[in-house]
């Protein structure tokens, strides 16, 4: 029991961080709250795809003196490593992710703005309830002007 | 084999204490209504992360969550809070009952599913013994750069950062559509400033 | 922003604004050695330029940093990145293959380098141009921070 606890616990606390940044991002009303829930829910997958690349007893993935050998090239060029480092590709993915994730950030909060500038209101279910009203009352004008060509 | 015991047993804790305030902030940003509050929550929470990935031996990716997170997401979230308002509306009571039951559902599938997952740590994990170890083999004959990091980034894998770069370049330029480039506003702040000054 | 009471944000502010720029740059070129690279580098240059806009107006900082030259950079960085990849075609090599830009053996790591280099050069222009640019987009539409808005 005590083994699969330190086995999987970590796994186990990031997703019930994971699910709490998308629950913000289901129950806010509130646009800009909606995407800090998601950038939360971003980060997390951030920090699932590191966790799956950590080595025990490993460290970071910046060579050490004793694996870099002075005659580089042999043959090959496969070397049999002294040091256990940490897998270095989730790095990478995740740093370009994190970067994409602040700039596509700023596109929602750009949207967000153009929205409260022709609404007037960054709620959800007041930009839908606007929405409804100006769709009714369209309807109702075509209605009545469709209605007086018949007549 | 002490002294490594005991580092993992000390890195297990101070990861544990990590994540447990990463839980702790985003249960304090689902509760705020304030989103000055909410947001500085969200750049303290990039900090802690940051920390968290420094401790799994992810140097780059923390330094990356540092300056990023806490810094310019924290900054661009601030002015679009300047441009639209600084409170949310409180939800509606049973509003929040839906959501709760698909995250708690969610949650517990995923939980179930990392019974199939390699425990964390593990050598030989799929992940960890595959093209990741390789790069790590043959990163110095090939490109002779300490970082691997940094080597996997801009050398083997450089037709993935040319397209990372060219979706910031265009994020960047959507953001400058839609919003102005900022030379036009500013003139008008300008103009209304000398206007102000000007009548009294 | 006329009242006094920012001055010691001020000269705070004018002591690390060159150690933050100067670090950023240490972050670029010692990227390949150590942690660190290209994109935080591009964002701690951003930052900078947002801190300068936050303390001393943004009028001061789009003199200092005219929004055409922030848009200039990113799309000059994106151009650079590509350009490394034709310089490697012309080359005879494939695109982007750095191996290829001085025709070394394998083995040889001239080519990585200055590849790694010049990329690493165009994803910074690339990253700052665009962040500078989304703070100035952001940031321009706001008249001025009033001190109460906080």
């Amino acid at each position: 029991m005590w083994d699969i606890i330190l086995e999987r616990g970590s796994y186990w606390a990031i997703i019930a961080v994971m699910m709490i940044g998308l629950y913000i991002a289901f129950s806010a009303e509130n646009l800009i709250k909606r995407l800090v829930g998601l950038s939360l829910f971003q980060t997390t997958i951030c920090l699932f795809y590191v966790k799956l690349a950590n080595v025990a007893n490993a460290t970071a993935p910046v060579l050490l003196a004793e694996d870099m050998p002075k005659d580089a090239y042999r043959g090959e060029g496969v070397a049999e490593l002294v040091h256990v480092y940490s897998n270095p590709l989730p790095h990478v993915l995740m740093l370009t992710a994190i970067v994409v994730g602040v700039a596509t950030l700023s596109l929602g909060l750009a949207l967000i703005v153009r929205i409260n500038e022709s609404y007037g209101t960054i709620e959800a279910d007041e930009i839908y309830a606007s929405d409804v009203k100006v769709q009714m009352a369209e309807d109702a004008d075509a209605a009545r002007t469709s209605g007086e060509v018949v007549r | 084999m002490t002294g490594d015991m005991m580092g993992e047993a000390s890195t297990s804790i101070i990861s544990a204490l990590l994540l447990s305030i990463l839980f702790v902030m985003g249960v304090a940003i689902a509760h705020l209504r304030n989103l000055f509050a909410i947001v500085m929550l969200s750049g303290i929470y990039s900090l802690v992360c940051a920390a968290w990935y420094i401790l799994v031996d992810a140097v780059d990716v923390g330094f990356t969550e540092a300056a990023v997170g806490a810094g310019m997401s924290t900054a661009v979230l601030l002015g679009a809070i300047l441009l639209t308002s600084r409170n949310a509306k409180p939800e509606r009571r049973f509003a929040r009952l839906g959501p709760l039951a698909v995250c708690i559902a969610a949650g517990a599938m995923l939980i179930y599913a990392t019974s199939d997952l390699p425990a964390a740590g593990d050598p030989a994990s799929p992940a960890n013994t595959g093209v990741g170890l390789t790069y790590l083999q043959i990163n110095w004959a090939d490109t002779g750069v300490p970082n691997v990091v940094t080597s996997v980034l801009a050398s083997y894998r450089g037709f993935d950062t040319l397209g990372e770069t060219l979706v910031v370049f265009i994020a960047g330029l959507a953001v400058v559509l839609l919003l102005g480039f900022g030379e036009r506003s500013l003139a008008e702040t300008l103009r209304k400033l000398k206007k102000e000054d000007k009548v009294p | 922003m006329k009242s006094d009471h920012h001055l010691i944000l001020r000269v705070i502010a004018k002591t690390l604004l060159p150690l933050i720029t100067i670090y950023a740059f240490y972050v670029q070129f010692h990227g390949e050695v150590s942690a660190g690279g290209a994109f935080q580098a591009g964002v701690v240059l951003a930052v900078a330029v947002i801190l300068y806009a936050l303390i001393f107006g943004l009028a001061e900082a789009m003199r200092a940093v005219p929004p055409w030259f922030a848009r200039g950079l990113a799309a000059a960085g994106v151009l650079i990145y590509g350009g490394v990849g034709v310089w490697a075609m012309v080359q005879g090599g494939q695109y982007l293959e750095y191996q290829a830009l001085f025709n070394e053996p394998p083995g040889g790591h001239n080519g990585q380098h200055t590849g790694i280099i010049l990329v690493e050069i165009g994803v910074l222009f690339a990253v700052a141009g665009a962040m500078v640019s989304i703070f100035y987009a952001l940031a321009g539409r706001v008249a001025e921070i009033r001190d109460e808005d906080w």
